[in-house]
């Protein structure tokens, strides 16, 4: 039951006070609770990833040993790899639907679908998303649009094969690819995607603005949410850009409009301004949640306070304004004028800037802290180192000149590889282990946990650091057979290195597959607040009840209270009063 | 149920007379490389129409094909590869397609032969150049050179496709649906690499040989217009006649241009 | 396994591989100070018997500190980087009287087109060569790029070159290449199942050489009824009834 506090007046979320008398589907399959919503995004989000796993081991089976039949691919069809040989047009389709399903169906659920869901109300003090019959459709959306696009594969002509940023007129020629009916599938499957997101969006951003319990102002706001909220307006104005770019593509494939095509007075470079205007913010998304989310597992785990807040909250900002002005530097060579190419190199250096702050300021924050290695901090560490190389990096292809040598090759496939998987994915990785409790009740196995992030950890960089040199003599992407290039046959060794590499590292996401379920039934029950975490989260039981909170908290400070010397325990939650005056005494004197 | 029945045994009744009629008459599909001259069915009738196509005139040059950057296939040419749009010999062009254009029975339908007409990729060329095809009958197209390939079709009338064979030895199967004479099928890894395939719903088709020569075999009696086609020189047609188990002879003459 | 890039053969290198070796000096400073610093922290910081953290929520001046290095040093990246790119790519780049070559890219090949004895290229003594670039060597040349169908990219890693080659548009690239020698290109922007082997070979003759190249295969494409490379290949539209 909810006590009807005077930020929740008159808004639509009001606690439902009678779930008991809900049926299995309504509470389970049809749920409006964000927190169901935010689960239901899991399970849907870690299967597109191991879809998209599946799809890099055929990349990687082909390019380390090209040609040959792949164990077992004998029952593939003809049309895709006869004999289990993969055919050139169905490796460019494997590249591209890995592309896809990794950035949409994978990475931005997991954490915007996924925590954007299950964080903001509990971490705010609301009771659920400000409108949840449309969070509830946005999930809905969700799980037809991969149907959609998991189709692809099985119509003729084969799935969509121009690359996940789908270049036009390879994308809108059908005559160019054969592909005709698996690209008009993809670019539906996006715009429904799209919709989606954007309905995710503006409930994500009004329900920080509206519903926040009293005292949460905004600077008590974890970083977790506040990346949230800066990522829920990025989705907000981004994708309406993509969908209205893939529908002009749609219509240029199959009414014969003439947008992207040359042969019929259309422009190819307007694809990729379109394209990349939503696509740097887009990769800004898939960054934003894991930074946050990094941000207050660090914190937890070093017991300390995040070492300049309100810096990494302008640093937060920074990077979700500065994203919309470098999207040019995906298009260095394109052909556009090289002048854009000038200023784009300068918007795109200075971009770095806020994501160094970030780094220094996690390094400031396990400095002098008292560091609890769980399983939770040692991939948010991860996280930060892995994604310190994926950010420098980015400063070779930043500088233009050096661009036109590492464009296109596998020294962009290692930067986008380290930001994404050594950065966004080991953030959700530990976001998940250190949610997990709050969401299922249980604890995922500890043990599993270390031994699944030690063997991710090797092989991930394994497999991807080699590729920072195979790019730097020039290795191209996207090439089915790199031996069929001189220059590029001495470093196929290689190539069959990062190969065997990859097939561990997929194994070993196994273990982490198997401590998730098993976790669920088996796992060490766990008490409101495992991980002596600040958040109002840790005040409910985990899993917490429909409506969250029986009375709404109030909150006193912000969420990094850790090592406090008001308090003996080396936490103090966020809504926990403390008797007299020594809170304002401490803000005056700690800072 | 019963009228399901009446609507299914003819159906069968029919085939299995289809069926058995061209076990009896297997035309045979042409051997690897070499152009179909004759008829690759019999059917109904005895009659035939043969002759040779003549070239008058001085044949231009064929192109050379510069194969420097594909040393598997220019091994295996002795000297400067070309590309043979021209197959003259002492005033016979090969590489006509000739058909029945119209004359036969309307309504009438005839089945497919079972065996696939075989198209080769050897040395970065085509064998065969030009060919001819049913409705319906497999096309089974190997590669025969240790360089990729893709076969691209583009027809107005059927269903295109584009394959790739990137190793040696690979065999793929595709069939047309739709009658249509010509439909190119191209390399695009290899541009100077064309071929031709028509596609008819009728066995009464053939391509002439080195030699020139050609036949049409198996055709009933009655007036036919018969078109020869060259990749080049275009098309003619003319009004050909023959009375039940006639073997005309007819011969075709394309002019230089 | 490397990270030094492979031997350059333009005068482009020289420029490119200096500031490609800078900021991997830089780069390389960075990350060891920060996984360093990462790791000595996790061992230094880590959680003991009795150890309490520092309550300490942060310090401005050393936020300015590294706020100020960071920009200062990616600025002047940017802007030693700008130079380098004017003179390669700039509009007004391209040296006066650099020789012309025509390249056409299309599924799955390169044709080079060169002017021939009237030094004009799109004439009747054009010559044309598939797949194979022959140029002298210490000569600027530009190369006027065209694609028939899909987003192609001439890369020449030894040159240090790359630019897509775009349907519908006209885009020059100019190079000089420094050491007589056969260089891979490759296509660098994914075009289709023939995207990975869509290469050719670069020749660089010394200027003799040159000249005796040119002069031969003025006989030789004399002889062929047309040019040994086939005539552009009209992408066909859309067939009427939509998609397949």
């Amino acid at each position: 039951m909810a006590t009807t506090a005077t930020t929740l007046d008159g808004i639509g979320a009001h606690p439902h006070v009678d779930a008991h008398h809900d049926s299995f589907v309504r509470r389970y399959i049809f749920s409006t609770d964000h927190k169901i919503i935010g689960i239901q995004f899991l399970l849907m989000s870690l299967f597109f990833l191991m879809i998209g796993g599946i799809l890099a081991m055929f990349i990687r089976w082909q390019v380390g040993f090209p040609g040959k039949p792949i164990p077992g691919g004998g029952v593939l069809p003809e049309t895709m790899a006869p004999g289990g040989i993969v055919l050139p047009e169905f490796y460019n389709s494997i590249v591209t639907m890995h592309g896809t399903f990794m950035v949409f169906f994978a990475i931005m659920p997991l954490l915007v679908g996924v925590f954007g869901n299950y964080l903001i109300p509990v971490k705010i003090g609301a009771p659920d998303m400000a409108f949840p019959r449309i969070n509830m459709a946005s999930f809905w959306m969700a799980v037809p649009a991969g149907f959609i696009m998991l189709a692809g594969f099985f119509v003729e002509g084969g799935h969509a094969a121009a690359g996940w940023t789908s270049y036009a007129p390879l994308s809108a020629n059908p005559e160019l690819t054969g592909v005709s009916t698996g690209q008009v599938l993809w670019s539906v499957s996006l715009i429904i995607l799209g919709l989606s997101s954007i309905l995710g969006s503006f409930n994500y951003i009004t329900t920080i603005v509206n519903m926040r319990a009293p005292g949460m102002n905004w600077f008590r706001l974890p970083l977790s949410i506040w990346s949230l909220f800066i990522t829920a307006i990025l989705v907000l104005l981004a994708m309406p850009v993509l969908s209205g770019a893939i529908i002009m593509l749609l219509f240029d494939q199959t009414i014969g409009t003439h947008f992207f095509r040359p042969d019929t007075g259309g422009q190819p470079l307007l694809w990729q301004h379109l394209f990349w205007f939503f696509g740097h913010p887009e990769v800004y998304i898939l960054i934003l949640p894991g930074m946050g989310m990094a941000s207050d597992i660090i914190a937890n785990g070093a017991r300390k306070p995040i070492f300049g807040y309100t810096s990494m909250v302008i640093a937060i900002m920074g990077i979700g304004f500065l994203g919309w002005g470098v999207w040019g530097h995906h298009m260095f060579m394109s052909g556009m004028n090289p002048t854009l190419g000038t200023g784009f190199m300068i918007s795109t250096m200075l971009i770095a800037v806020p994501s160094a702050i970030k780094v220094f300021n996690w390094m400031g924050t396990i400095w002098r802290g008292n560091i609890q290695f769980h399983v939770p901090m040692l991939h948010s560490m991860a996280f930060v180192s892995m994604f310190v190389i994926g950010g420098l990096s980015g400063l070779f292809m930043a500088s233009t000149p050096v661009d036109i040598f590492i464009h296109d090759t596998y020294f962009i496939v290692a930067h986008l590889h380290y930001v994404l998987f050594g950065g966004s994915l080991f953030a959700i990785f530990g976001a998940i282990t250190y949610w997990y409790p709050k969401m299922f009740g249980r604890l995922m196995n500890p043990f599993w946990g270390k031994v699944h992030f030690i063997l991710t950890m090797i092989t991930f960089n394994l497999v991807f650091f080699p590729m920072h040199s195979l790019g730097s003599q020039g290795h191209m992407r996207r090439i089915y057979d790199p031996t069929q290039y001189e220059f590029l046959r001495d470093l196929q060794w290689v190539n069959e290195m990062i190969s065997m590499a990859a097939f561990v590292l997929f194994a070993s996401q196994f273990i982490f597959a198997a401590n998730f379920i098993l976790s669920w039934t088996k796992g060490e029950r766990a008490g409101p607040n495992p991980w002596n975490d600040n958040g109002l989260e840790w005040s409910l039981p985990s899993p917490p009840p429909h409506g969250n909170f029986a009375v709404t908290p109030t909150v006193y400070r912000g969420p990094y209270e850790y090592s406090s010397p008001l308090v003996t325990e080396d936490f103090l939650p966020q809504d926990l009063k403390l008797e007299g005056n020594r809170e304002s005494a401490a803000h005056a004197a700690g800072h | 149920m019963r009228r399901m029945l009446l609507a299914v045994v003819p159906a069968f009744a029919m085939l299995a007379c289809g069926g058995a009629k061209e076990d009896a008459a297997e035309g045979g599909a042409p051997e690897q490389g070499e152009p179909a001259a004759t008829t690759p069915q019999a059917a109904e009738g005895g009659a035939s129409i043969s002759g040779t196509v003549k070239f008058t005139g001085t044949a231009p040059a064929n192109p050379n094909i510069d194969m420097n950057e594909e040393a598997a296939c220019k091994s295996k040419h002795s000297g400067q590869p070309t590309d043979p749009e021209f197959v003259v010999n002492n005033g016979n062009l090969g590489n006509v397609f000739v058909y029945v254009k119209s004359g036969l029975a309307a309504g009438k339908t005839y089945t497919a032969p079972t065996s696939p007409v075989v198209l080769d990729q050897d040395g970065c060329l085509y064998k065969p150049r030009v060919f001819g095809v049913m409705t319906g009958q497999q096309i089974e197209i190997r590669n025969s050179d240790p360089v990729l390939h893709n076969i691209k079709a583009v027809p107005k009338e059927n269903r295109g496709f584009n394959i790739s064979q990137p190793t040696e030895g690979m065999k793929t199967t595709r069939t047309f649906a739709m009658r249509e004479v010509v439909v190119p099928l191209e390399c695009n890894v290899h541009s100077w690499m064309n071929a031709w395939v028509g596609v008819l719903d009728h066995p009464y088709f053939a391509t002439s040989s080195n030699d020139g020569s050609f036949k049409i075999s198996g055709l009933p009696a009655g007036t036919y217009e018969v078109e020869a086609w060259h990749e080049k020189l275009g098309a003619k047609t003319m009004q050909v006649t023959v009375a039940a188990d006639e073997g005309k002879t007819q011969d075709i003459t394309f002019a230089a241009k | 396994m490397s990270w030094f890039l492979p031997p350059g053969a333009s005068t482009f290198a020289g420029d490119i591989d200096w500031l490609y070796y800078m900021i991997l000096i830089m780069t390389g400073i960075a990350f060891v100070v920060v996984e360093v610093g990462l790791i000595w922290f996790l061992f230094a910081y880590r959680n003991r018997p009795g150890r309490k953290a520092l309550y300490y929520h942060g310090n401005n001046r050393a936020e300015v500190i590294w706020t100020s290095v960071t920009a200062i040093a990616v600025i002047a990246t940017g802007l030693l980087s700008a130079g380098v790119w004017d003179d390669i790519k700039g509009r007004e780049s391209v040296p006066a009287g650099a020789m012309m070559v025509g390249i056409r890219a299309q599924q799955f090949e390169w044709h080079f087109k060169y002017p021939g004895p009237d030094g004009q290229l799109g004439t009747a003594d054009d010559d044309s060569t598939r797949n194979q670039l022959h140029i002298p060597v210490d000569t600027p040349i530009v190369a006027v790029m065209t694609s028939d169908d899909a987003i192609h990219s001439f890369f020449v890693p030894a040159f240090r070159i790359k630019q897509d080659a775009v349907p519908g548009m006209t885009i020059r690239v100019w190079f000089n290449a420094t050491k007589a020698g056969k260089y891979e290109i490759a296509c660098a922007e994914l075009c289709g199942l023939g995207h990975y082997r869509m290469k050719a070979m670069v020749t660089v003759y010394a200027k003799d050489d040159y000249n005796r190249w040119l002069g031969d295969t003025s006989r030789r494409s004399a002889s062929a009824s047309e040019s040994s490379s086939v005539a552009p290949r009209p992408v066909a539209m859309n067939h009427e009834g939509g998609s397949h």
